[in-house]
């Protein structure tokens, strides 16, 4: 499956305070009711620990949501 | 939804009924959009409007004499718009219908006998459905030509005739007609059509024809004419035409024909609003351009909406009844794809006043309960529609906030005080106050805190409905059955119909028995009462909840829409949970309609209304005002996270001093010490983001040390997912606890991680 970028996922500057590593793009997969997609999303190398960002979680992801919801 | 059910409701909703003057006229020509395009000025396509459906219109138009004008409804307010006037300066515009594509001759002959307006009627509808016709006239239309002031100018005629002779139409010297003459032609053609009003039918053995048909005795020949008015005419030319189609066809003579003939339209239009215009007097010449603009603009355009006009939420989706029911229907019959009438089936505030108002009784609260019920049987209820609100119900019906005793120091309970979730919610001194006022007068007065189930119903969620009335009605029989006493008019609905063997009265009644607190009488102030909705079939409710704000002095003014016609505040069916911007607009228009001040006896609708804007009491405030408390009226409507501490502190509040039982001890995480800084908690209140959310995901980061850090600023960033909802944090460390910057959510999860 391909991977979604989306310009929302921008972590610039935060890290992961219990690895102390820098959070970097990392495909992960995201899944809501009987879906599942892969996005492009900023995570702790070490750990794993996947950043949401705000604008993210309010505006497309609310949208995929919505979407999802009247499938 | 069956197929047959939706023809059902389909039926009830009378706004695509034909106007009273379509339906009234002989041929059915579409008024209304007529007076509309001549109201515009458009004379071209109100011409296309009569050309589209008159037999001969040139001839047509200037010949009618308007039997629509009996059955309009402007009568009422003026006068009957002139049709016949407009259609006689329509005509002289020199309007010209679109071009007649002659239809590809279907090989049958028709023979019509006699040239008037039935006979040509007849044979202009047939040559343009490529049947052939004979006609055999002295001279077709003549009798017309020859009226005394004719209002045909010349050549009018002519050229219609010509046109039917460009489609196909033989014009041919009379025949004698005997019942011989008769069998012949049939064996020449393959109907006979004879026009009464030119020749004589007596003794031809044909009987009398028959009146949905024109049929006669004689199959194959159909007598047409026999009426006066010119319109009545053609429209029997046309009937016999429409007959003698059927009867080349072998179809059936009679299916379908039933509104055939001038019928009285279902359609509903209130004119009570409508001012009163006299109609634009026609001068000898006729109506010139601006007089028939000013008279076609006097048409009302007839149409009911009576129940779109008083709901913002059937207004919104920009339709009527009728089509909501369709796309219900089509919602709920998909297999595969996308539900696009969800939001359209979880936005009704299923108040009943569509019901009211509709002349043919149709119910959007049934049609979208039914709907939610059937969504959630099938799994395809979309989850954030009711999830919030249903949490709400399960954390009042919940330890810490549901509570069911008898009165401290009482064995038994004659009376048992039910306020309701959202009283407690909004403002839990008035419920503390008034069970104190009850018991002074009732010692024997329980109390029982707990959601009547309402969410539940409204959601479709029958099943948790039922679990929770279980639950309900088991510790109502605990405590011996006794009265319930209900300061809400849902609960007060929602007990009366589960527990029909209880008796459930409101609290207002007895108030008023019991008498108000002699401290607040001689109120005298004027407000304007809201009555809550699920009040608009409860009379006697509504005049209890007037006598007692009377009781202390307060002048009650009604509002136009009250009583039974009430409007909705924006919170029934759960609007406001899955809608909220609709939710928020039926609140300000409801709280923008009434008059001054205003009061009403339902918590959730004095906190809606307070959110669209209005000044507004609850009785209880007015009962048991709290100086400490300040403007009560004007107070603010409290947020999710304080209606919830509110029902809380309430039952804490409560065993405490009545019952002189130790609170619980407060959860871990509601011992950490957290500020919000003010642009969050409305952040939050948008977002439906619960501060015991956020105070549970900043705990769980501090037992596990996961979150993110911002070096630069020192904030951080913590997640959690108690259940069905992603909720992030962003914060800073204050000395000893947290302040709490930003918060937001998502329902998608990271597949395996914390998110």
């Amino acid at each position: 499956m391909s991977v979604i970028r989306v310009p929302e996922a921008d972590a610039q500057g935060w890290s992961c305070d219990a690895c102390g590593e820098p959070l970097v793009p990392a495909p992960v997969d995201l899944e809501y009711l009987d879906s599942r997609f892969t996005v492009e999303l900023p995570r702790c190398a070490k750990c794993g620990f996947v950043l949401i960002p705000e604008a993210l979680a309010m505006g497309k992801m609310l949208e995929v949501e919505k979407l999802l919801e009247d499938k | 939804m069956e197929q047959a059910d939706l023809r059902k409701l389909e039926a009830q909703c009378v706004q695509e009924e034909p106007p009273f003057c379509t339906a009234a006229c002989p041929l059915h020509v579409d008024a209304r959009a007529f007076c509309s395009l001549m109201g515009q000025g458009d004379w071209d396509k109100a011409w296309a409007v009569l050309a589209r459906t008159l037999p001969l219109p040139g001839v047509l138009s200037r010949l009618c004499h308007g039997p629509c004008m009996e059955a309009c409804v402007r009568s009422a307010k003026g006068g009957a718009i002139n049709i016949p006037a407009l259609e006689r300066f329509c005509a002289e515009q020199g309007g010209r219908a679109a071009r007649t594509i002659p239809m590809p001759a279907k090989g049958k002959r028709v023979c019509v006998l006699g040239g008037g307006l039935a006979g040509l009627s007849a044979a202009w509808d047939l040559v343009r459905k490529g049947i052939r016709v004979v006609l055999h006239s002295e001279r077709p239309g003549l009798d017309l030509a020859r009226e005394g002031a004719s209002p045909l100018p010349a050549g009018v005629l002519d050229a219609e005739l010509e046109r039917m002779v460009r489609l196909g139409a033989d014009f041919q010297a009379p025949v004698a007609m005997t019942a011989e003459s008769l069998q012949a032609l049939l064996e020449e053609f393959d109907a006979v059509i004879v026009d009464c009003a030119e020749q004589d039918i007596e003794g031809l053995g044909l009987g009398e024809p028959d009146t949905m048909t024109l049929g006669t005795n004689m199959p194959g020949v159909f007598v047409a004419g026999q009426c006066d008015e010119h319109v009545f005419q053609a429209a029997s030319g046309r009937k016999a035409a429409l007959s003698a189609e059927r009867f080349m066809q072998g179809a059936s003579m009679v299916a379908g024909r039933e509104r055939e003939d001038p019928y009285p339209s279902k359609l509903f239009t209130n004119v009570d609003d409508v001012a009163e215009v006299a109609p634009e007097p026609v001068p000898e010449q006729g109506y010139d351009a601006q007089q028939a603009r000013a008279e076609g603009l006097r048409c009302i355009r007839c149409e009911c909406l009576e129940c779109v006009k008083h709901c913002e939420y059937l207004a919104r989706f920009g339709s009527y009844p009728k089509v909501y029911a369709r796309q219900i229907y089509n919602n709920q019959s998909i297999v595969m794809g996308t539900r696009q009438a969800n939001t359209l089936i979880n936005s009704c505030t299923m108040c009943g006043l569509c019901e009211e108002l509709c002349p043919g009784d149709f119910s959007m609260e049934d049609l979208c309960l039914q709907a939610r019920r059937e969504l959630v049987e099938q799994g395809n209820m979309p989850p954030s529609a009711h999830e919030f609100a249903l949490r709400d119900m399960h954390f009042a019906n919940g330890p810490d906030c549901a509570l069911a005793r008898h009165a401290p120091g009482e064995k038994t309970s004659t009376h048992l005080f039910f306020p309701g979730c959202q009283l407690t919610a909004s403002r839990p001194a008035a419920v503390r106050a008034a069970y104190d006022h009850l018991r002074a007068h009732i010692p024997a007065m329980g109390i029982m805190l707990r959601c009547c189930g309402a969410p539940a119903h409204w959601a479709g969620r029958t099943r948790e409905y039922e679990r929770s009335m279980d639950e309900l009605r088991s510790q109502w029989e605990s405590l011996g059955r006794p009265a319930i006493v209900c300061a809400c008019p849902t609960c007060q609905g929602m007990l009366q119909n589960a527990l029909p063997a209880a008796a459930v009265v409101d609290l207002w009644q007895v108030l008023q028995g019991a008498g108000v607190p002699e401290s607040v009488k001689g109120a005298d102030m004027e407000l304007t009462v809201h009555d809550p909705c699920t009040t608009r079939y409860e009379p006697e409710i509504r005049q209890q909840a007037r006598g007692l704000l009377q009781s202390v002095g307060v002048r009650v003014r009604e509002a136009d829409m009250s009583g039974n016609l009430t409007e909705c505040c924006g919170f029934g069916g759960l609007l406001a949970e899955a809608n909220p911007e609709l939710g928020a607009d039926v609140a300000k228009r409801r709280a923008d309609s009434l008059p001054g001040e205003l009061v009403t006896y339902c918590a959730m609708c004095r906190d809606m209304l307070a959110k669209g804007g209005a000044r507004i009491s609850h009785v209880l405030d007015i009962l048991f005002p709290d100086p400490s408390a300040g403007d009560l009226a004007a107070r603010p409507a409290p947020g999710y996270s304080r209606r919830r501490e509110n029902r809380a502190h309430l039952r804490e509040g409560l065993l405490t001093d009545l019952w002189r039982e130790p609170g619980d001890p407060p959860k871990p995480y509601e011992e950490l010490a957290v500020s919000f800084t003010e642009a969050c908690l409305a952040t939050m209140e948008q977002r439906r983001i619960l501060e015991s959310d956020v105070r549970k995901t900043l705990l769980r980061a501090r037992e596990t040390g996961r979150r993110l850090v911002y070096a630069q600023s020192g904030r951080y960033r913590a997640v959690f997912r108690p259940v069905a909802v992603t909720y992030w944090v962003e914060f800073e460390e204050t000395g000893d606890g947290y302040l709490v910057h930003n918060a937001w959510c998502h329902r998608m999860r990271v597949a395996g991680g914390a998110a």
